[in-house]
């Protein structure tokens, strides 16, 4: 809660200026019934005209200050919760930004995109309920109370009586429908869920008929949620009749005790009249308190959801002196552990010794699991080691800062995305200040030049979002074109020509090794002819490193790697196609 | 055509409103008439026990003081049979607040259920043409709008309707020269409330536009975060951000603005108005004209002032309905989608011979399946015995109407045979596959299955007659055994076990934490690739369908599990008709006949040895693989 008012920021004054504005237009209003009194008191009863245009005056005249008083409150409250709101979806995104890829392992896309859009326009809505009802409640409950007071001591026991039956009333019910409601809101997910599900599955789902299966089966799911809704909102259903029996309960006993009093000389007959009025505006009051409680009751899930995001704090840190340059790509891995889930046990690699020299191309090959990009993550310091280090041009990865690490050490990932704009544009990824004679040369050497030139519109050509508009192998090139505007010294390919025919895929790697021969190059592949012309081949199981030689060598002495290559021999190898 | 939507859309805010309590009373009309009825017996006791004080004060107080009378028998009395009228109102507003519930509750259920069963019903171009994420947030995020709207503006509108009417009443009753002052009054109230909210109204569109782009935004780049880290790109990112997050703050500032105007603007009013009644009826009842007494005047100022404070409560109420209307249009638009036709009327039924050796219809299971083939010219009623075999003839396909992606597509299987698709991505492999099961429709051409054309087998038949094991495997919440179980709802335990093993899944499954019982959630996540796939395959297995679609997955599986899947699918496949997207080189040589596809069309058909020696396309293809 703190950490979520902490964003308001800038617009703090705005939230006080409408507290205070409120205060003002409340105290109009509290004012407003003493003068219709005089009104009616002192010129319609007397029959005195100019009273009547006096205090008539008085009252318009409080009316327009009211109404200024209550615009501006409206309108700063409306500023500070849209505020709120905007600085708490730039506080997430920008914790967001500084997440590691473990951080981010941890929140699910759709996940994210709900806690940035519905949880923040609850926390929003709530919020701008709560200034504009805050002063305003407490303000006409006490002043309420202390005229009361005032005008007859003995008769306020009565609203105590009220007062304190609605506050044991609805604090129970309250307290009771908060804890179902929690419950509501877990059915309410598990609702979502299986509506997600239904709508990326639904080709299996038509395919084997099922629709009337999943029917049944969310109609069950509704049912859970709707039962469990009732449950609570029957118990709310109280509150309002509950009101009105106090309100009731203070119009019967003080007409009762109040014609005794008057009759009995003690009381006159406007203290009456004012009493009827202030007991509703007590009652009223604590009934937007109730209203307020519940706002933020149903608000609490999603200010519990946004914290969660807003309390995630990276787990990699730049170091205090961090080292600015790379010297070469040379990479060591000295006897490293890793596992992505600390003290799990579960190692994904485990004592990992390597050593590779600047300029080396050096090919990754082992099954799914075996640890190949858990190894090449570590190079970038996408995750950091649990035991051992990992170190670039002679020095440890943490000892860099991140961002002169990451422009060196240039990766291409596995599960690689485009971004909406032109080919231009997502190439600049690499280098902003490329020119386009550089953004074509990167082109040429991943070999993307060719699709590029067929389009009609070249390089200008707009990439739909998530590159939905070119094929996977021409994608690959693409992010294979963008890793290379970077200049790296070291380049790492992570499975990033799966998608990309064996004859561009040797066209890459021969472009690689006549234009950046002092980069260091890791090319991770499930294709034996992906790797054998590099220097080495890492041969990785199961998180291990099983061998690390030539092509020939491994081919005479290594199982693994007979399996592998015998296996692509055989047939049972991929059949790909030229994009 | 897209300006003309939008003007719809403002125009139908109330239509559509409307509609909501259509939707509502279709299934709760005899509560909702209950809960009126309710709400009109405590609005009587609500106005009796507002208007009790001043009786209090004119019938007993002041003859009491006037007179020294103290006897309070007859006050007591009275006093006894306001509370009895309270206590109905009491009871009243308690059942209507809990009616109401039931009411709101269940027609949000309903909603969700309709939803559901019209979601199911959509045809798969909806899903290929609409974002998830949109999909997802009319459940998320639309449906709620209605909550509020349904559990109270619209009680509280009622109540505020009918308590008005009551006051009009007696106001006119009283005197209908005055009365004139407070209609006045509400109608300059209605009118800035009709202005307000339809300039905030206006505002509400912009904001859920741009909530609509920042949603957009955020997908796209978590989506892709990892790369954004991978080239330091996060300052760019947040600058980005910043413009399209800016947009949407103004626009809900605007929005809400303008909303919480209302309330003062009409409160005040509704003062002034009050001090204006009070000038008038001075000067009127002082100078006695028009029947007025100052005792009159006394009352209307009260009269007027319940009179004209509904409409502040309603405007209150506004902000909730103007939200809840651009929710509900988006929950329609959703239930107002054209559903999959399907005007087949072949059907699927279990078949025996008898003893003459003809098929006839059975009502058990009997594992032989027939084709019902009523004939409409002369109203008989033929079968034919489920084979597999499948032509398509000359079929032409696209998306869209004006981009043909498939042409002249000609092919015919024969029963068991197997047919495999080769080509890059994009050729329109997979679309074939879709145009097979009727998840889309030819544009031209004819597809017979078993001599019959597919368009008038009913689309659940010919679906449950062809097996599919899809690229991307998706699983269900449940556990291993129920995700088996769904390609047979009857399937005993022992059928999907055999299933299992055909399918090479029975050894992991095995080595899983409960087995067969194991849990799986989220889309199966605590799996591998390789082993999702054994488990589509055993789905598609004990299905046990006399022909299939297989989608194999290019994704990297580690050579062991590879091996698995390949020997599982051929299990599957043997004694099947198949429909194989191919990308394993042994699934290609293995197959009947190989279609090389090229931009829609098929270039190149044959057996593996055929077209080798052709020397054509699929040669390049073969020999760029392993003779670099």
């Amino acid at each position: 809660m703190k950490k979520i008012l902490q964003q308001l920021k800038q617009y703090k004054r705005d939230t006080f200026l409408c507290i205070g504005l409120t205060a003002l237009e409340v105290i109009m209003e509290i004012l407003m019934p003493f003068v219709t009194a005089m009104v009616i008191d002192k010129g319609l009863e007397a029959g005195n005209l100019p009273a009547v245009y006096r205090f008539g005056a008085v009252m318009i005249v409080m009316a327009i200050l009211s109404l200024i008083f209550g615009a501006l409150a409206g309108g700063k409250a409306a500023s500070a919760a849209s505020g709120l709101s905007a600085n708490l979806r730039e506080a997430i995104y920008a914790n967001i930004q500084t997440f590691s890829f473990s951080n981010i392992d941890k929140f699910s896309v759709p996940g994210l995109v709900t806690r940035m859009t519905t949880d923040i326009t609850n926390v929003q809505n709530a919020f701008m309920m709560v200034i504009r009802v805050a002063v305003r409640a407490p303000l006409n409950l006490v002043f309420s109370f202390v005229m009361c007071m005032i005008i007859s001591p003995r008769l306020s026991a009565m609203f105590l009586i009220a007062v304190v039956f609605l506050v044991i009333v609805i604090g129970l019910i309250m307290v009771v429908t908060l804890k179902i409601f929690n419950q509501v809101f877990r059915r309410y997910d598990d609702l979502n869920a299986s509506v997600q599900e239904n709508i990326s599955a639904i080709r299996v789902v038509k395919a084997f008929v099922r629709e009337d299966h999943e029917n049944l089966k969310f109609s069950k799911a509704s049912k859970m949620l709707y039962d469990l809704s009732v449950k609570a909102e029957s118990l709310l259903a109280f509150n309002n009749p509950a009101m009105m029996v106090a309100v009731y309960f203070c119009i019967i006993s003080v007409s009762w005790f109040g014609a005794q009093f008057i009759v009995g000389g003690t009381m006159t007959t406007g203290d009456l009249t004012s009493l009827f009025s202030y007991i509703m505006s007590l009652l009223m009051s604590l009934m937007m308190l109730s209203m307020v409680v519940v706002m933020i009751s149903m608000s609490l899930a999603s200010i519990r959801r946004i914290s969660e995001v807003l309390n995630e704090t990276p787990d990699l840190k730049d170091p205090e002196n961090p080292v600015m340059t790379v010297a070469d790509g040379r990479i060591d891995f000295d006897h490293v552990n890793f596992s992505y889930k600390h003290g799990s046990g579960k190692n994904a690699l485990s004592d990992i010794d390597l050593h590779i020299k600047s300029g080396e191309t050096i090919g990754v090959i082992g099954g799914t699991g075996a640890g190949k990009s858990s190894l090449v993550n570590l190079i970038c310091r996408l995750y950091d080691v649990d035991d051992g280090s990992v170190s670039v041009g002679g020095v440890d990865v943490r000892k860099y800062d991140t961002e002169v690490l990451r422009d060196q050490v240039s990766v291409v990932l596995q599960k690689n995305t485009l971004f909406s704009g032109t080919i231009l544009d997502n190439l600049r990824w690499g280098n902003p200040d490329a020119t386009d004679e550089e953004c074509i040369e990167a082109c040429i050497a991943a070999c993307a030049d060719e699709f590029i030139d067929r389009m009609p519109k070249g390089y200008q050509t707009k990439i739909e979002r998530g590159g939905a508009n070119v094929s996977g192998g021409q994608k690959q090139r693409l992010c294979i074109a963008r890793a290379l505007l970077k200049k790296p010294k070291v380049l790492i390919l992570d499975d990033s020509t799966s998608a990309v025919d064996t004859a561009t895929d040797a066209s890459i790697r021969a472009a690689f090794a006549r234009q950046i021969p002092g980069t260091t190059k890791i090319i991770i592949a499930q294709r034996i002819s992906s790797v054998e012309s590099a220097d080495r081949i890492l041969v990785l199981d199961e998180g291990k490193i099983n061998a690390f030689d030539t092509h020939e060598n491994l081919l005479k002495e290594n199982e693994i790697y007979q399996e592998i290559y015998h296996s692509q021999l055989e047939g049972s190898g991929d059949f790909d196609q030229p994009a | 055509m897209k300006k003309k939507k939008t003007k719809a859309q403002f125009r139908s805010a109330s239509d559509i409103i409307k509609r909501v309590i259509q939707y509502m009373l279709h299934y709760y009309k005899i509560p909702f008439l209950l809960v009126i009825a309710c709400i009109l017996i405590t609005a009587v006791a609500t106005v009796v026990g507002a208007t009790f004080p001043q009786k209090l004060v004119d019938d007993y107080i002041t003859p009491m003081l006037a007179n020294g009378s103290n006897d309070f028998s007859s006050l007591a009395s009275d006093l006894v049979q306001l509370a009895c009228v309270m206590a109905i109102g009491v009871v009243t507003a308690f059942a209507y607040n809990r009616i109401m519930v039931n009411v709101s509750q269940g027609t949000m259920r309903h909603l969700r259920d309709d939803l559901f069963r019209k979601m199911e019903a959509l045809p798969i171009k909806y899903f290929d043409t609409h974002a998830h994420g949109d999909i997802m947030s009319v459940y998320t995020n639309d449906v709620d709008t209605l909550r509020q709207l349904l559990s109270q503006s619209i009680p509280q509108i009622i109540n505020s309707v009918i308590t008005m009417t009551a006051t009009l009443v007696t106001m006119i009753v009283l005197n209908p020269i005055l009365t004139i002052i407070s209609i006045l009054t509400a109608l300059v109230m209605l009118s800035v409330t009709k202005n307000f909210s339809s300039l905030s109204g206006r505002y509400y569109v912009h904001q859920q536009v741009d909530l609509g782009k920042v949603d957009g935004f955020i997908e796209e780049m978590l989506d892709g975060q990892k790369v954004v880290k991978v080239f330091c790109h996060e300052e760019a990112a947040m600058a980005d951000f910043h413009k399209v997050n800016e947009r949407l703050r103004n626009s809900t500032n605007k929005a809400n603005g303008y909303a919480n105007l209302l309330m003062p603007v009409n409160a005040n009013i509704g003062w002034i108005s009050y001090v204006l009644m009070a000038i008038v009826g001075a000067i009127l009842g002082i100078n006695g004209l028009a029947g007025v007494t100052i005792g009159t005047v006394v009352t209307f100022v009260g009269l007027n002032k319940s009179f004209t404070n509904p409409i502040t409560q309603v405007s209150q109420q506004i902000n909730f309905v103007v939200n809840a209307a651009a929710g509900a249009q988006r929950v329609f638009d959703l239930m107002d989608q054209e559903p999959e036709a399907d005007e087949g009327y072949v059907e699927l039924v279990n078949a025996k011979e008898d003893r003459d050796g003809n098929l006839i219809e059975s009502s058990t299971r009997t594992n032989v399946w027939a084709w019902k083939h009523p004939h409409k010219a002369d109203g008989t009623i033929t079968y034919h015995k489920v084979e597999g075999s499948l032509v398509l003839d000359d079929v032409d396909f696209g998306y869209t109407d004006d981009k043909m992606v498939l042409h002249n597509i000609t092919l015919f299987a024969q029963p068991g045979q197997k047919i495999a698709f080769v080509g890059a991505t994009g050729a329109g492999k997979t679309t074939i596959t879709n145009l097979i099961n009727r998840f889309y429709d030819i544009a031209d051409g004819k597809i017979r299955y078993d001599g019959i054309n597919i368009n008038k087998i009913r689309k659940s038949d010919l679906r449950r007659s062809l097996g599919i094991v899809l690229q991307d495997t998706h699983l269900f919440t449940g556990t291993v055994m129920d995700n088996i179980r769904y390609g047979k709802l009857d399937a005993t335990d022992e059928e999907c076990i055999n299933a299992a093993k055909l399918a090479n899944a029975d050894g992991f499954i095995g080595r899983l934490p409960d087995g067969y019982q194991t849990m799986l959630t989220g889309d199966g996540a605590n799996l591998s690739q390789g082993q999702r796939q054994l488990l589509a395959i055993a789905r598609a297995a004990v299905a046990d369908p006399p022909a299939l679609i297989l989608d194999e997955a290019t994704s990297s599986i580690d050579t062991r599990t590879e091996k698995l899947v390949q020997e599982g699918m051929d299990a599957l496949m043997k004694g099947r008709t198949t429909f194989v997207i191919a990308h394993r080189l042994s699934t290609v040589k293995n197959s009947d006949c190989i279609m090389v596809m090229e931009q829609g069309r098929i270039i190149e058909r044959g057996t593996h040895d055929e077209l080798i020696d052709a020397k054509g396309k699929y040669y390049q293809l073969y020999t760029g693989n392993f003779a670099e």
